[in-house]
């Protein structure tokens, strides 16, 4: 107990230090943006990874959620005059209400079943925002006016770094929180055996929901925050490719690992910009290294390397 | 006084009649075993009265409320709890955490308090890691609480799997097959233990093929065939039944027990 509580405070105040050190080293406002980019994915993912790594369900139409807090915060201000932070907060509450009506059918499927519902979720939402021209601009995307906080307006790349940063910090602190609990407990134990949960008093559509839910809001923040940040939205935000980059990234960095998500994200965002040397190769070699770290680390980057660190301390 | 009660069950799989016409009925401290020969309908009767499966007719009550067709976790909130003939245990969570989740019902479980870690979710977790430890040593699994569930033995993990049905405070408690695969020692073991908890009130259903374990800590026995009741009654009753004889050996079988 003593030291699960020190383990989620080492967490954080890791993290805190890798935010507050990075920009030391960043010779440019480029590396700013590309670590704000990995922020942002790194919330949506750890989201992601609470309905997956944590309940065991899969969805490949989480882009939806991060495409409905990006286009609330662009279409509230400019169409709707309404302020951008409360837009922000519409959009969360938006996908929390769209993942729980959603969700209450669909989370009766299993495995493959759900992924395929989920996707037609996912098609759906890209589907309406590049339809819906008037309202979100089609596929050309629209502006995104500045967040304002209280007079101060929030932009830069700089600043962004720190606004994402600190934003990654709270659903860090809270995905943590969920996991010594008895939601966290429940999440886990359906994931492992339904039937078995469910004989120990375990409501699993409700905590199924639960779950999805916390992934909806979390998807959200993350677009609201990347449309605010990037001043301009596209449909690609919400569309398949980019629920496929997230659910990469929570396998990648580990299921059920919250640091494996932000590894995860980092990999994953920065690994293309790494690449772009090779040119016209980079994807091919940004398939290759994703194949081969599956292979050699099966459970992920952090739990395999944890799992390989446990294994020689002991020895 | 009677507190579970399960009146003509009957369950079809296809033209199958897996469960024909089942009834029996428990009362608190007493401890009743179903037998029969692989395939007579044990285990599906389980699932049945635990709310697994939905049975095509008969009726279930639980301390006089009709449960028929009720969800698994609504039973398990009315006091009924079990365990399972396949292992069903949390394999990726410690044997302690394991148990934590069998006291589901008994902690207070909302979402804002859990996402911002309140004093009250860190004090809950406290007391509710205390009651799992104090059951995990009640099966004797105290030395191993913080290990992974899926790295146990097989005996172990049984008596973590009566312990996490225990943590739910039940007061009808399914046993399926507790002392499968268990050597001579560990069935002893789990013979006491269930014997325990019948004696602290709780109505125990067993179904168990160890015929020694059955006959000693059994108050009745309903023996089943093919999924119809084949005989009832106390374990000397049932031993000396021809027809449970004929079941188990067949005809040729019983008529050389009974010569012997």
């Amino acid at each position: 107990m003593g030291a699960l509580l020190n383990q989620r405070f080492l967490i954080l105040a890791m993290l805190a230090v890798v935010i507050a050190v990075l920009p030391f080293v960043f010779p440019s406002s480029y590396y700013f943006r590309v670590a704000s980019l990995v922020w942002v994915s790194a919330l949506a993912a750890i989201g992601l990874n609470i309905l997956m790594g944590q309940a065991g369900q899969v969805s490949l139409g989480h882009a939806a959620f991060f495409g409905i807090g990006a286009y609330s915060v662009a279409i509230g201000p400019t169409h709707l005059g309404i302020p951008s932070w409360a837009a922000l907060l519409i959009g969360a509450a938006l996908s929390a209400v769209l993942a729980y009506l959603v969700g209450r059918p669909i989370l009766r499927l299993k495995g493959q079943y759900l992924a395929i519902a989920t996707l037609g979720l996912g098609v759906r939402g890209a589907l309406v925002i590049s339809t819906e021209s008037g309202w979100t601009g089609g596929p050309d995307g629209m502006p995104v006016e500045r967040l304002t906080l209280f007079g101060w307006r929030v932009s830069g790349s700089y600043t962004w770094y720190w606004v994402t940063g600190a934003l990654l910090l709270v659903g860090t602190w809270i995905a943590l929180n969920l996991d010594e609990t008895p939601t966290g407990r429940a999440f886990r134990a359906l994931h492992d055996s339904e039937v078995a949960a469910q004989v120990v008093g375990v409501d699993v559509a409700r905590f199924k929901l639960q779950a999805f839910v916390i992934a909806a809001v979390y998807g959200s923040i993350a677009g609201s925050a990347l449309a605010f940040m990037n001043g301009f939205i596209n449909p690609d935000q919400a569309g398949f490719l980019h629920s496929v980059e997230l659910v990469t990234i929570v396998v990648l960095g580990g299921l059920g690992s919250v640091v494996g998500s932000i590894v995860g994200a980092a990999v994953l965002v920065t690994l293309p910009q790494a690449l772009t040397v090779f040119q016209e190769y980079e994807h091919l070699l940004l398939g290759l290294i994703i194949i081969v770290s599956m292979i050699f680390m099966r459970n992920g980057i952090v739990p395999s390397l944890s799992g390989l660190f446990h294994r020689k301390a002991r020895t | 006084m009677t507190i579970l009660k399960a009146t003509d069950i009957g369950i079809s799989f296809g033209g199958v009649k897996a469960v024909d016409g089942v009834s029996f009925s428990v009362s608190p401290g007493q401890i009743l075993s179903i037998i029969g020969p692989n395939g007579a309908g044990k285990t599906t009767l389980f699932n049945i009265v635990s709310g697994i499966y939905a049975a095509s007719r008969g009726t279930i009550h639980l301390a006089d409320e009709n449960v028929t067709d009720l969800s698994p976790h609504k039973l398990a909130a009315r006091g009924l709890s079990r365990t399972f003939q396949n292992l069903q245990i949390f394999q990726r969570m410690t044997a302690c955490e394991n148990v934590m989740v069998g006291r589901h019902l008994r902690e207070k479980c909302s979402l804002l308090p859990a996402l911002f870690r309140t004093p009250s979710v860190t004090r809950q977790n406290r007391e509710t890691r205390a009651a799992a430890l104090d059951l995990l040593a009640y099966v004797g699994l105290k030395d191993v609480a913080d290990v992974p569930a899926g790295s146990l033995p097989y005996g172990a993990c049984k008596r973590l799997e009566i312990a996490r049905a225990l943590a739910a405070e039940p007061r009808v408690l399914l046993l399926d097959e507790p002392a499968a695969g268990c050597n001579a020692v560990e069935t002893e073991e789990i013979d006491h233990l269930i014997r325990q908890v019948a004696d602290r009130g709780v109505a125990v259903v067993l179904v168990e093929h160890d015929m020694k374990l059955v006959m000693k800590i059994s108050d009745r026995i309903l023996v089943l065939e093919r999924g119809r009741p084949l005989a009832e009654g106390t374990p000397r009753e049932v031993r000396d039944n021809p027809k449970v004889l004929e079941a188990y050996l067949g005809q040729h079988g019983a008529r050389e027990a009974a010569r012997a």
